[in-house]
């Protein structure tokens, strides 16, 4: 007699099981996107959220973490764009055409929607009503296909943009994501940004919360880099502190494209942001950079996944972590290195400073090597800070929390060295001193 | 100026000083001679405020102040000042920013007003000309890549900029050539005034040529075992230490 198995599911799981029938029909895209979604979907109804079970959820337990799942949020009415529009801090000193994001609605009164030279933009749910020729293009990194977070912004993406870079824009394109109201809601948006060949563009995500609302936030921005193509890519978590934020970025990069990417966290209770990236192209370069500020009982994953399947690829992976307090940190960076990609060049570092009793940092850099000429090499720490740098820097007159503050300045800084964009970086060096100030 | 009594420290349960008795006038360079492993650079640390050694009895009085009650910070306010035998590397803390934000803490600590960044570059590029320091190492991390000789520059530089009332070199002559070594004594040389006290760590009396004491102690076994003038470092650079390990084995 075969037993029955009966699969418990979450209140969550629960909500997203019904939510989808009820919503697909009017969400947007033609049938051919509404069999994506379908795709997507069942993946999500079959294994249910991911937890920890699940060998790269391990430390982030999506399922027990998200008891609950939040409404989708409406579109904003003006109040709310205004209210939302005040407290909206980030990067706002860049000049930058901007796109914000209103509750996760791309919000035209306060973006450029027209784009500039070089910049075409076209929203999300015009691009899938009319099957726009460069929507062939989402789930171009196939690592990042059957990934949960990925798959639930694909079944439920109801707003967003695509968008073409042709030539070698120089001003940054902001990505504007605000997020207000007082009562949870869920979000899923997808950017994707072509940037054909030879093309070059700084592209700048912000995310923030007027409020203190636990919204469920899940983000996805795909890019594809043609040959030669150059793109440098920061993202700012400083959502709200009871925010769940979901994010993914994917990067197909063609032939000598130059790609650089920093994610910077100060904000949400909970936070995973994934990098899915591949080297489509040989004599590609890519570097993949983190700095996160833990305090409290704030939990913070990172998790990549970097395959080499062309030649002749270098990519350097940085990622500094500063946990206070109870905070918990999370690396995973896996390099796969597939038969074909000879003569791959890689190299993963993720440091942790931990500056409380009670903070924990998990660390778990993979290899996957399938070529046998290749240079790949991993490393992780995780420690306090130099009690002889800090007795130095004391002996010279700095209180301890000064001292403390250099270090930490100086530890972060190097990977936000990474960024090339003057404003932009003297920004996020000002987000690093205003959470160092706010330690004491 | 500085008083040094019955000073007995350990470190993990191993007595480093013991008893150590030491006074440095107002305007005076003392030198500390002694071998190695005798508790010279100990000493230096202890007088600074460094975390790791456990001070079972005695004090350390500057012009009648407690020392041992003051973190290192607010003993470098005061005036004390440790130049080190292995000044510390540490990238990404720019070599004018951390200069900037240690001069104005102890102007802070002293309630005096802060520096403005010109009045701080003129002073840093006075003090630099005169030790010969590039203005390219400025611009670096503080003593990241710079070779012993320059790091050692630069702890003089510090010194020269921060005008402490009470200087300790520690082994500032170890790793360097006699060029280096000539800028380094000119530069500690140019700060001698009544107003300021030296104690000289060394144990060559090369050093002592050119950075002349007005008293010269002997250390072993954690203590001063003898002290006289100048001709005390040449009798020693003559016989050597045995004598006081001998004492030292004796004990």
């Amino acid at each position: 007699m075969a037993a029955e198995l009966k699969v418990v599911r979450t209140p969550a799981e629960e909500a997203l099981t019904q939510r989808f029938p009820a919503l697909k029909s009017a969400l947007p895209g033609d049938a051919k996107v509404l069999r994506l979604r379908e795709a997507a979907f069942d993946l999500i109804a079959r294994r249910g959220l991911p937890h920890r079970r699940a060998e790269e959820w391990k430390y982030t337990d999506l399922r027990t973490l998200m008891r609950e799942a939040a409404p989708f949020a409406e579109k904003p009415s003006s109040a709310e764009v205004a209210a939302a529009f005040n407290g909206g801090r980030a990067f706002t000193e860049v000049q930058a055409l901007r796109l914000t994001f209103v509750n996760g609605h791309l919000t035209p009164e306060l973006s450029d929607p027209k784009g500039c030279a070089g910049v075409e933009i076209v929203p999300l749910g015009a691009a899938l009503a009319s099957g726009h020729p460069l929507i062939q293009h989402f789930g171009a990194v196939e690592t990042a296909r059957d990934n949960a977070a990925y798959a639930i912004n694909t079944a439920f993406m109801n707003d967003g943009a695509v968008i073409r870079v042709s030539g070698a824009v120089a001003a940054p394109l902001h990505l504007r994501f605000l997020n207000g109201g007082a009562a949870p809601f869920a979000t899923a948006t997808r950017v994707l940004v072509v940037v054909e060949e030879g093309a070059s563009l700084t592209l700048v995500e912000s995310h923030e919360s007027s409020g203190e609302a636990g919204h469920q936030l899940n983000d996805v921005v795909e890019i594809v880099a043609g040959d030669r193509a150059a793109i440098r890519h920061v993202r700012l978590n400083a959502e709200g502190p009871k925010a769940l934020a979901l994010s993914t970025l994917t990067a197909k990069l063609g032939r000598e494209v130059a790609f650089d990417t920093l994610n910077v966290v100060i904000g949400s209770a909970v936070s995973r942001h994934q990098v899915f990236a591949t080297f489509a192209g040989e004599h590609a370069k890519l570097n993949v950079n983190g700095a996160a500020m833990l305090r409290g009982t704030q939990h913070a994953d990172t998790t990549l996944v970097v395959e080499h399947v062309a030649p002749h690829g270098q990519s350097r992976e940085l990622f500094k972590t500063v946990i206070d307090d109870e905070a918990v940190g999370v690396f995973q960076g896996k390099i796969i290195v597939q038969p074909k990609a000879q003569k791959t060049d890689g190299r993963m570092m993720s440091a942790a400073v931990l500056l409380g009793e009670g903070g924990t940092m998990n660390n778990k850099p993979e290899l996957e090597i399938f070529a046998d000429d290749v240079q790949c090499a991993h490393g992780a720490t995780c420690g306090q800070l130099d009690e002889d740098l800090l007795f130095y820097l004391m002996a010279r007159g700095l209180p301890r929390p000064q001292a403390e503050t250099l270090l930490i300045e100086a530890f972060l800084g190097e990977a936000i060295e990474i960024v090339e964009h003057e404003g932009v970086r003297e920004a996020l060096v000002a987000v690093v001193s205003d959470w160092l100030a706010a330690r004491h | 100026m500085l008083e040094i009594k019955n000073l007995t420290v350990q470190i993990e349960d191993r007595t480093i000083l013991d008893r150590l008795n030491l006074t440095v006038k107002k305007g005076e360079v003392a030198a500390i001679m002694g071998p190695n492993g005798s508790g010279k650079s100990t000493l230096s640390y202890v007088i600074a405020g460094k975390a790791d050694y456990e001070v079972l009895e005695g004090e350390i009085l500057l012009d009648g102040e407690n020392l041992l009650e003051m973190g290192p910070d607010e003993r470098a306010a005061k005036g004390v000042f440790l130049a080190f035998q292995y000044p510390l590397e540490i990238p990404g803390v720019g070599t004018m920013t951390f200069l900037k934000a240690a001069l104005n803490a102890q102007r802070k600590a002293r309630g005096e007003s802060e520096l403005t960044t010109p009045d701080l570059m003129r002073r840093v590029n006075a003090a630099a000309q005169k030790l010969e320091i590039p203005r390219d190492m400025l611009k670096r991390g503080l003593n990241v890549g710079f070779s012993g000789g320059e790091k050692k520059r630069m702890e003089i530089l510090q010194m020269a900029l921060l005008e402490p009332s009470f200087c300790i070199l520690d082994e500032t002559d170890s790793g360097l050539d006699i060029d280096a070594l000539r800028v380094v004594a000119d530069g500690v040389n140019a700060l001698r005034s009544p107003d300021r006290a030296f104690l000289v760590i060394t144990h060559y009396q090369r050093l002592l040529n050119h950075i002349v004491p007005d008293s010269v102690h002997v250390m072993a076994g954690g203590r001063i075992v003898r002290s006289g003038g100048p001709e005390l470092a040449l009798e020693l650079e003559a016989n050597g230490y045995a004598d006081y390990r001998q004492q030292d084995a004796a004990e």
